[in-house]
Parts: structure tokens; sequence; C-alpha cells
């Protein structure tokens, strides 16, 4: 007859896990055989089932309209050409280019907040409208705002809606690539004078803006001062991004 | 050759794929009548307008080609599977090809005849240690960081040796590329692995110019750049060929390997031609193979192809990031590299740790020279899924595979792995390795 095992002697523990508070690693995870002790492989699947379904949640585009029209400002909606997330993933390309039936008047602002699911809705579903509820109240006076929606859009797409409503300006707020231990981060996108076919060293970004990362308020600060040093010195971009001053503490 | 690809999302995005499965096997048909000896001649990029041309037809070793100047595409398919080709007639062939013949017959070659071929050859390279030899299967301990934190990256360089892992490069990834930081973490890594007397070589992957300015004062083992297969490409990651020869030189000088003195390192992946937007219309996997031409010039101690790291636009799911990492592997293992790959995935690609453990699996048998070990296969600074150090131990064990001997041998004496290869019951006391 076989004996009933009764404690986890097969299961070897790392005599290191003290090392786990210099590093957030997955290291000492101790193993059965060699292999991932149950506990962790669980551990590990739990949060890239997080992560998975916030690159599938899908932007609240009725509640993030209802809550965008309270800032009474001029609101846009558009469309680009991606007609679902399986294409949204495979085309780049098409989540940079409005579908043709987006029409809109000009408005000639200084500021426009761009609004886009990216590869993280959820990101934009909870973070987007604190942060703009932080940020408005503070440039209202000094500049004309404007406000857009867009689904399925890449970063590149804010500038071709600058050109199309009239933008000095773009802030594009998207859901960044998720990772492990934050699946639900949004990232803020800059460009002075956008148009369309320029490139990424002319941005500056503001990322990693999650509930264990960058906080709203931090965020808010940051790009209230890219806002206001891109309208001084009229640049965007790495140039900009050199003077960050010291004293914006980024976590 | 773009048409006759199986199917992936970076050719269709760069709107060079087959239209649909018919078109895709009827390509697969013209391809396999071609003679091999016709692509010397009739070349997927100009010699005048790319370097990487240049150097693939100017380097061509006629000699070594002869053996089989006389075949297709079809039947250098049926040659590379025959009973009578076996390593040594591979090696010597391998002057001989061309990365457009490697890529061609891949496509026509399903997964098992990838693997048949692959493990065939033994591609083995020396610094401090031996990688590649049959029988045995390395690991590059990444033990990357998102703030470089010395502490934390020692932590996990603890970790990964424990678990045998570091044998064929211990590499991080600088979050900072500056000379002063990576100067700062080649010391760190440097002083540990003379303390413990490790037998391996240690990297910080930094830009190729940022390693050629620390050269003369930081202690630089192995010199890393990633590579790619069009001049375009590379001169868009910022360097070329005149730079890649700079460096070995440089790095030759320095004589710091021990028993050998490969002292290149290379990554490539599918993919990066067309991000680049210098693809010349060509198929990623081609490009790919064309960037193993530019590896094999520098005589690299270890080459790896990041395989599904690019993102879903290019490789759309765990289906196409296998058989890239089986295709990328075969042809530069067929052009004579000490091929390895970083087994992974980005999170919005359609694809999980199982379709690791596949892919990890196959290229084990595939003889695969190695692989990364990342702790609990969650890179927290470049946020991607990679291998683990228990991935590692996994294949090692199903596979009968052995560390390289000399770091083997360094494991017994620590007391951290017995005589089976197995993990010894470390005790707090018997942890010789502090931070």
């Amino acid at each position: 007859m076989s004996k009933e095992i009764s404690n986890k002697g097969y299961l070897q523990k790392d005599p290191w896990e003290n090392l786990r508070s210099l590093s957030k690693a997955r290291i000492a995870l101790g193993n059965s055989g060699g292999s991932l002790p149950t506990k962790e492989v669980l551990s590990f699947q739990a949060d890239h089932a997080f992560t998975k379904d916030a690159i599938y949640s899908d932007l609240k585009k009725e509640e993030l309209l209802q809550q965008l029209k309270e800032f009474d400002l001029p609101l846009y909606q558009f469309q680009t050409e991606v007609s679902d997330r399986k294409e949204y993933l495979k085309r780049p390309d098409l989540g940079k280019k409005l579908a043709e039936t987006s029409k809109s008047e000009n408005g000639d602002f200084d500021i426009l907040f761009i609004l886009t699911d990216g590869l993280a809705a959820d990101a934009i579903n909870e973070r987007a409208i604190p942060l703009l509820k932080d940020i408005i109240p503070k440039l209202k006076e000094d500049y004309k705002i404007g406000l857009c929606l867009v689904k399925f859009g890449r970063v590149a797409i804010g500038d071709e809606i600058a050109e199309k409503v009239g933008a000095k300006f773009t802030a594009v707020l998207i859901g960044e690539r998720p990772g492990l231990s934050s699946p639900k981060s949004m990232g803020i996108y800059t460009t002075f004078e956008p148009k369309s076919g320029i490139t990424d060293e002319r941005r500056n970004c503001i990322s990693n803006i999650h509930e264990d990362g960058l906080s709203i308020a931090k965020a808010s600060e940051l790009l209230q001062y890219f806002i206001n040093e891109s309208f001084r010195r009229k640049i965007s971009g790495v140039k900009l991004k050199a003077n960050l001053p010291d004293q914006i503490d980024r976590k | 050759m773009a048409k006759a690809t199986p199917e992936r999302s970076g050719d269709v995005l760069a709107g060079i794929a087959a239209e649909d499965n018919k078109e895709r096997i009827a390509a697969q048909y013209c391809l396999s009548e071609i003679p091999l000896k016709a692509m010397l001649n009739d070349l997927v990029i100009p010699y005048e307008k790319d370097e990487v041309t240049r150097l693939i037809i100017d380097d061509h070793d006629a000699k070594a080609f002869k053996p089989i100047s006389s075949l297709t595409v079809a039947e250098f398919r049926d040659y590379l599977l025959s009973y009578e080709v076996d390593g040594t007639i591979l090696k010597d062939l391998a002057p001989g090809l061309t990365p457009e013949m490697a890529a061609a017959v891949s496509k026509i070659m399903r997964n098992q005849d990838l693997i048949s071929v692959a493990q065939k050859i033994e591609v083995v390279t020396k610094f401090r240690n031996t990688v590649g030899k049959k029988g045995h299967f390395s690991v590059r301990l990444q033990p990357n960081n998102p703030s470089d934190d010395p502490k934390g990256i020692a932590a996990s360089i603890i970790d990964g040796l424990m678990y045998g892992c570091g044998d064929a490069v211990i590499g991080i990834n600088p979050a900072t590329d500056n000379p002063q930081e990576v100067s700062k973490l080649l010391k760190q890594l440097d002083d540990f692995r003379q303390q413990y007397e490790i037998p391996t070589q240690n990297c910080i992957l930094s830009h190729l110019t940022t390693t050629l300015e620390i050269i003369d004062k930081a202690p630089v083992d192995l010199i890393f750049q990633s590579i790619s297969g069009t001049e375009k490409t590379n001169s868009s990651f910022g360097i070329d060929l005149h730079l890649l020869q700079e460096a070995y030189d440089a790095g030759t000088e320095l004589n710091r390997g021990t028993i050998g003195n490969q002292m290149m390192y290379f990554e490539t992946g599918q993919g990066s031609s067309l991000s680049a937007n210098a693809h010349h219309g060509v198929d990623q996997q081609t490009c790919e193979a064309r960037a193993y031409a530019v590896a094999r010039k520098f005589d690299p101690f270890l080459v790896n192809t990041v395989v599904g790291f690019i993102g879903p636009e290019y490789l759309y799911d765990g289906k196409q990031i296998i058989r890239a990492g089986l295709e990328d592997h075969f042809c530069g293992k067929l052009l004579g590299l000490p091929m390895g790959c970083d087994v992974c995935y980005t999170n919005h690609a359609e694809a999980d740790q199982d379709d690791m453990d596949s892919l990890l699996t196959l290229l084990g048998v595939a003889g695969c020279n190695y692989i990364m070990g990342v702790p609990g296969a969650d890179d927290i600074m470049l946020n991607y899924q990679s291998t683990s150090f228990h991935d590692a131990m996994y294949l090692r064990k199903v596979l009968n595979k052995r560390p390289a001997p000399e770091f083997e041998e360094w494991l017994l004496k620590m007391g951290i792995f017995d005589e089976q290869g197995n993990r010894k019951e470390l005790k707090e006391q018997m942890l010789k390795l502090k931070s």
C-alpha cells in the first residue's frame, strides 16, 4: 500500500526569499522537481488573464461621451478604418487613419485632448476622465480647448484629427501595451503643431499612469509642464524632454 | 518568395503575402522548381543598392557550393533530409549557401523538417566556456531591472545561478544606454564573476557605439548589437558593416576569452525591416535570414532570434511564433551560426505560456544552443514574457541535456546541482553567494 503524503517535502523552497524585497522580479519561487510550484503557475496565469482581458476590453463610449459633455467644451467623435480588435492588432496602419465618413467643423483649438482605447481600453475608461478633471480647470483660462473620442486609434491618429479640426497642440490619451504587473496603464503623447506623417521623436510621452505607477496628480503636473513649455518654446519631442525640471518627481 | 511563405501577419501588413491558400501553394510549387544557382544572379535586393547583398555575393564560396550547384529548391530539401547528409557535410556546405537559399528551402519544409535538419548541425563556440555541444543546452541569464538597480540585478543573478542558468552569458538589457551606467553594470558583473570564479561571460546589451566608447576602460566580455538583413534597416539601428568590423577588431584585441575568443553577440528578429520601412518588398523571413549573413561575417559567440517580441502585427499568434522560431533556428544553423532563441511573446499577441512550452521543447529537440532565463519568465524591464530558469531545468531534464561542461563543473563544485543535474535541496548555510 502506498503511504499518504502528509507534508510538503516534495516542494523545494529557495532559502534566499529575503532577496525578494530587492526586486519585483519573480525570484525565489521554489520548485517541485525543477518545475514551478503550483502556487506560482497559477499566480502567473492570473496576472496574464487580467492582462489579456485588459487588451480585449471595450471602450465605454456612451459613458465616456456623457462624462466628456460635462466639461462643456466642443466635443468630437471619430472612427478609424479599423473595424474590430483583431484587425486593430494586426493592422497598426489602419489605426492611424480616419474613416472617410468622419466629418467635422474646424474649431481652431490651442489644445485638443484625444481619448483612444489603444491596447487597453479599460485604462481610458478608468483614468482619462479623472485626469481631464484635474487638468482642464488649470488650463481653461489660457487656452482654447477641444475634446475628442476615437475608437481603435493609434497615437498618430492625433495628427490627422488635429489637421481636420484645427489644433496647435494635441494630447493623445491612450491605453498602453499591458505588462503583467500593470494591465490598465494609460499613456499620454503630446505633440506641438501636429501634422500627418511626423514621427515619434516629435512627441513627448508620459507613461505608466496606473495604480502602482504614476498617479493622476503627477501625470497632470507633468502634462501641464509639457503644455506650457511647448507653447513657450514652440516645440515638442526629444529637445523638450532634456530640460525636464528635477523637482517633478516621476514617482 | 513572399507568396510562398507560410502565413504571417507581417507579410500581410506589408502587402506582399499570398492572397489565399491556393495562391500560396502555387507559389510554393514555383519556388520548389527554382535552381539554387539562379539565386546567385536573381537577387532579392540589388547589388548596387545594399551592402548586405554585396556581402552575401562577394563572400559566397563557390567551391563549397559545388556539390549542390545543380539542385533545385525541392531537391535541396530532399538532400538535406537524406541519411547521407550529416553534420560534417552541412558544416562544409555552409559557406556555399546564401541566406536566400536557406530561406527558400525552409518555406517548403514542415516544422519537423526544420527540426530534423537543424539537429544534425553542431555549432560549438568558445569564450570562457563551451556552448553548443551536442547533449548540452545553455541559458542566457537575463536579470533585467527597470531602474538598473544593482541590488535588484544581483538578486536575479543569484536566483538564476541557483537554477543552473547563466552559462551562455549573463546579459543585461540596460534601462539607460549611456557609457557611465553601462560601465558601472559591467564592473558589477565582472566583480561578481571573479569573486565566485564563474566560468562564464558577461554582456551589457547596449548599443555598439556605447560599447565602443568604453571598451578601453570597462571590462567588456561580449560585444552586443541588434542586426538586420538590409543595409537600410541596419542604418536605422545606427550601424553598418564597417562599424561592426571596427567593433570586431576592438574585441579581438581585448582577448579576454580564456579557451576561445569568439566575442560577438547578435540579436535578430523577423519583422524588423518592415518595422523600419526598409524591407524592399522582401518577406520578413528572408530579411531575417539575410541578417545571418551579417552575423556570420563576424564569427559570433552567440546569436539569437527574439522571435515573438515584435508583436502581433508581425507574428500574430502562437502558431506563427512557433513556426518563425523554428525557421530562424534552422536557417541560422544551416548558415553555420551558434543559434539560440528568445522564446517569447508580448501580451497583445495571441499566445501564452503553453505556446512557449511548445516552441521551447521543439527547439530543444532541434538542438538549439541556448534560450533566455528570465525570473519567472516575466521581464519586468522590457514587459514581455520569455522563458524562465525553471523552463531551462525542465528542458534539460526531459531531453537529458547538460549545461556547458565548464559551467556544470562549477555548479557541482558549489553544491548547487547533483551529478544527475537535479537542483540540490539548498539550505541557508549552504548558500555561498551573497549579494
